[in-house]
């Protein structure tokens, strides 16, 4: 039951695991999730602990399967998720795996080497051909030689070379390797990089001093880098020049460049017979990358069936080895010991889970689960379920609580949605988040399957129960406010009738104003909330703004006071009966004289005065403001009144009583500031006093034992280490002086936090503002356009203002709204009483630690 | 044939869907002449007397609930096309 309300009772227990029995029962621990192991060599080097080297084996095997990973996503093919979630496997299992994984990783490395051969092959072989494709152009042009640079080229290019290049061509690309010295060609063709031909082009000109000609043509088609498996432009050249030293130089040029060059036969016939050789080895390659691709789909097909499961293998060994670095070895050798925080309540659990893994190791020998004494402060461990983990969540963000501190969640899951609701009461806005949540709610198993990595997503999604809370809360207010997107209900009539208006009075008054006074209205309220009326009404801010103002202080007195009141249960439950008496008491009176006094000050001005009652002392000119009656009431100050009313106060014997409520009031400071310390100082001084003379008894009976109480741990909080006790080491000042903070910080605090809460107010009055002036600036455009017309005019200006609504009214207010919302849990409502110390248990669990492994892999 | 994305379907989806609910009410309450509504009518330029004004109000009103149907008509075309759109973008997104 405590649970709800505090964090789980926690133990430090000591756990003796034979060593063929560890893994066993720690992957057990794993899969249940409810142990947070203490690290029991921190001084040891990662590299000198136990398991090392069965840790680097999963590093490697996880290396392995990331490589197997990538090359299914850049294949396209989907993985396999079942959901399934695979025990840890054994010991001996892993070597298995790591064959397994070896495998598949040489088979793929193998593949891929093959096919990055035969690419570059395929590659050269398709350069080849585009050469002798766009050279037959250069020739046949040159064959044409109608402009005189083609003539001079002809001229340069002598009869004895055409005849000496008659020797026997070969096909194919490792012709390229042969020296093309012996057969003094006088023209060069390679395959250059698109964007270095200027340059290239240039370096030619000037390191030939313009005795090359050089002549190029773009291949239209990318081709891919077999390397780095981009696509790139390239583009075909041809070099005529004359002689060997040109020819050199050409050719360190083209290396510089690294431009491929390519032998092409300066014959057509030979050219052609070239051409139909390339275009066969073409084909024949494809036909063999297309069955090494085959074959590199079939292996990574068959892998991504397994792959998820792999890695959650993997990762669960890795996670127990790692655990079992954290463990002692004993002098024997023959057990571990591990220490680690346990929940009281899931000892059982604990147990039959180590019993689990004894029986599977098929050791004989149970491991031994001792409780522990300890000083030290245990973590944080706050059961949660679906419903209850977004609200922890945002405490969470705050701090983390104080073991066994009261836990402010199950009554946000309460307040925190309303005083949202105060600020975003609206029927239609609430209803479309609501819509929202409700479909989140309600399709909860499928998009958690999803796994969406957009953080955005992610946040609303965690938070779904908060939302789905916020827009029930805010349909409510909405209600009771009477808005629905800025325009009111009227369900059940209104309470204002409007008789008395002649054709003259409409004609010349614009706004109407609705006086309670007047006989308009007919004597009982509207049944639900706002009046509808008011909607049309000049005066509806006015009244609206003085009707929220109130609302909001007495919401806010009310959530302060209930904030004070868990303090009183910290302090019982930590048997701290010196801040109860010098703490919580005072804070309560300053609160209750002061504020809560105001409060009922609203409730008597609300039910006292009439509007009907002119002239009277009951009249609404009487009716006193509560804020100045507060104002003069702290500065001891007569409010002036009007003749007619006879006395400036609500009710008889008011000045009387507020000066005691003043004078409590100013008596808690110094109660709260200084009681405490000095009951401390005197406690203190007792104590050394009694110690003195206990000592000189006790070394008397220095063996009686039994007279030393025995601990038990666990059936006692550990009052020590929290509230006014636990000030043991410090000095006096330093009590002194935090103190005074805690005292300021509460007696500014109250005043401040009550003006905080008027927030509400101004919040929900923007809201109200801005909804009307969206309808009435955008759609309101589309209803007013006259005729036939007016029906797509609405359909193109609906589109507009839903979207504005969504993103303006929905989406910005209801986070500003949230972060208001907030602000008044964590400021005002934790400083009463929620001190935030604490660290969070971090159990060893295999489900978190492959949830943060598959989130950091999507980053 | 699929012209719209994924998004934009699923959104005039969202859109249309409020559209209808939104502008079928919103009709009833002009049919049924609600005072809230009274701002939003065409404007009244000239009358010579209150039932000449009341009869012109009483048209704007029908005027208007006539247009917030047809309006929520619209929605309900556009809803079927979004849905449309996005059943096939859904087919092409699962076969492949």
């Amino acid at each position: 039951m405590g649970s709800l309300f505090r964090s789980a009772e926690m133990t430090l227990c000591q756990l003796f695991l034979q060593s063929e029995a560890a893994y066993a029962c720690v992957s057990e621990l794993g899969e249940l999730g409810l142990v947070q192991f203490r690290d029991l060599n921190p001084d040891v080097n990662v590299f000198q602990r136990k398991f090392v080297n069965e840790v680097r084996r999963c590093d490697e095997m996880e290396r392995k399967l990331r490589y197997l990973e990538k090359e299914i996503k850049k294949d396209g093919i989907p993985m396999l998720d079942t959901g399934e979630n695979p025990e840890a496997p054994q010991p001996r299992e892993m070597i298995d795996l790591e064959a397994t994984f070896e495998k598949l990783e040489n088979e793929l490395r193998e593949v891929n080497q093959n096919a990055e051969a035969l690419k570059k092959n395929f590659l050269e072989l398709t350069e080849l051909k585009q050469i002798l494709r766009k050279t037959q152009v250069f020739f046949d042009e040159h064959e044409g030689g109608t402009n005189p640079t083609e003539s001079m080229t002809r001229a340069l290019i002598s009869e004895d070379a055409i005849a000496r290049q008659s020797g026997p061509v070969q096909l194919g690309f490792s012709e390229k390797h042969y020296d093309p010295e012996e057969y003094y060609p006088c023209f060069v063709a390679g395959v250059i990089l698109r964007e270095r031909i200027p340059a290239f082009e240039r370096m030619l000109w000037r390191a030939c001093r313009g005795n090359v000609f050089l002549r190029q043509a773009e291949i239209e088609t990318p081709l891919e880098d077999p390397s780095t498996g981009d696509q790139v432009y390239k583009s075909v050249f041809i070099i005529f020049f004359q002689g060997d030293q040109l020819k050199t130089r050409v050719k360190k040029i083209c290396e510089g460049f690294r431009a491929t060059l390519y032998p092409c036969p300066e014959a057509p016939a030979d050219r052609r017979e070239m051409a139909m050789g390339v275009m066969t080895r073409i084909e024949d390659l494809n036909t063999v990358l297309g069955q090494t691709q085959d074959h590199r789909h079939r292996v990574l097909v068959a892998a991504a069936k397994n792959i998820k499961n792999w890695f959650v293998k993997v990762r669960k060994i890795k996670a127990i080895y790692h655990t079992l670095n954290l463990f002692n070895l004993d002098v024997t050798q023959k057990c571990l010991i591990a220490e680690c925080w346990v929940p009281v309540l899931d000892l059982e659990n604990i147990q039959l889970a180590l019993r689990r893994g004894t029986e599977r190791s098929g050791s004989s020998v149970p491991p031994i689960l001792n409780r522990m004494d300890t000083p030290e402060d245990p973590p944080t461990y706050n059961h949660t379920n679906k419903f209850t983990s977004g609200f922890q969540v945002l405490y969470d963000a705050y701090g983390i609580a104080s073991y066994r501190e009261m836990n402010p969640t199950p009554y946000t899951i309460i307040t925190f949605p309303f005083l949202f609701a105060v600020m975003f009461g609206d029927l239609g806005h609430g209803s479309l988040m609501t819509v929202f949540a409700a479909w989140m709610v309600l399709k909860e198993k499928p998009l958690q399957a999803q796994k969406s990595d957009n953080e955005i997503w992610n946040i609303f999604f965690g938070g779904r129960y908060i939302i789905l809370l916020m827009g029930l809360f805010s349909m409510y207010t909405g209600l009771i406010y009477n808005d629905a997107f800025g325009k009111s209900l009227n369900i059940f009539g209104s309470s204002w009738r409007v008789s008395n208006y002649n054709y003259n009075y409409t004609q010349s008054v614009t706004d109407i104003m609705l006086d309670p006074a007047s006989e308009d209205y007919i004597g009982y309220p509207y049944p639900l909330g706002m009046d509808p009326v008011w909607q049309l009404s000049k005066n509806k801010i006015i009244f609206q703004n003085s009707f929220k103002m109130k609302i909001s202080i007495i919401l806010g007195v009310t959530h302060m006071l209930f904030g004070v009141a868990i303090s009183f249960f910290n302090h019982t439950y930590f048997k701290n009966r010196l801040s109860i008496i010098c703490e919580f008491i005072p804070q309560v009176i300053f609160l209750v004289a002061l504020f809560f006094y105001m409060v009922i000050l609203m409730f008597i001005k609300w039910t006292k005065y009439y509007a009907t009652l002119t002239d009277t002392p009951l009249g609404p000119r009487c009716a006193p403001s509560v804020l100045i009656s507060f104002i003069n009431m702290v500065l001891v100050k007569d409010t002036p009144y009007e003749a007619v009313c006879e006395t400036p106060y609500m009710y008889a014997g008011q000045g009387g009583i507020q000066m005691f409520l003043l004078l409590c009031a100013f008596v808690c400071i110094p109660w709260i500031l200084l009681a405490k310390p000095i009951m401390i100082m005197r406690s203190r001084k007792e104590t050394s006093q009694y110690s003195v003379t206990h000592n000189q008894l006790n070394s008397a009976t220095e063996n009686g034992d039994a007279e030393q109480p025995i601990h038990n741990n666990t059936s006692q909080p550990p009052a020590a280490a929290h509230g006014g006790d636990g000030h043991d080491e410090e000095p006096m000042g330093e009590i002194f002086i935090h103190q005074g903070i805690h005292t300021i910080e509460y007696v500014l605090g109250s005043v401040s936090h009550t003006a905080s809460y008027l927030r509400l107010w101004a919040l929900s009055l923007a809201h109200s503002q801005l909804s009307e002036v969206l309808w009435s600036m955008v759609l309101n455009k589309g209803l007013t356009v006259d005729g036939w017309t007016g029906g797509v005019a609405l359909y193109i200006i609906f589109t507009i203002w839903a979207s504005l609504t969504v993103s303006i009214l929905v989406l910005m207010e209801g986070l500003s709204a949230f972060l208001h919302t907030l602000r008044l849990h964590w400021v005002e409502f934790c400083t009463k009483f929620y001190s935030g110390n604490g660290y969070a248990f971090q159990p060893f669990s295999f489900e978190l630690i492959l949830d943060s492994a598959s989130q950091s892999k999507e980053e | 044939m699929a012209c719209c994305g994924p998004k934009l379907s699923l959104c005039g989806l969202i859109i249309s869907a409020w559209g209808i609910v939104q502008l079928a009410l919103m009709g009833v309450f002009y049919y049924i002449e609600a005072v809230a509504l009274a701002e939003d009518l065409p404007e009244v330029h000239s009358y010579e007397t209150l039932d000449d004004f009341y009869s012109q109000m009483t048209r704007g009103y029908q005027q208007n609930a006539y247009n917030c149907w047809i309006a929520a008509l619209l929605y309900l075309i556009t809803m079927a096309i979004s849905a449309h759109q996005f059943w096939l973008n859904n087919r092409s997104s699962l076969s492949v």
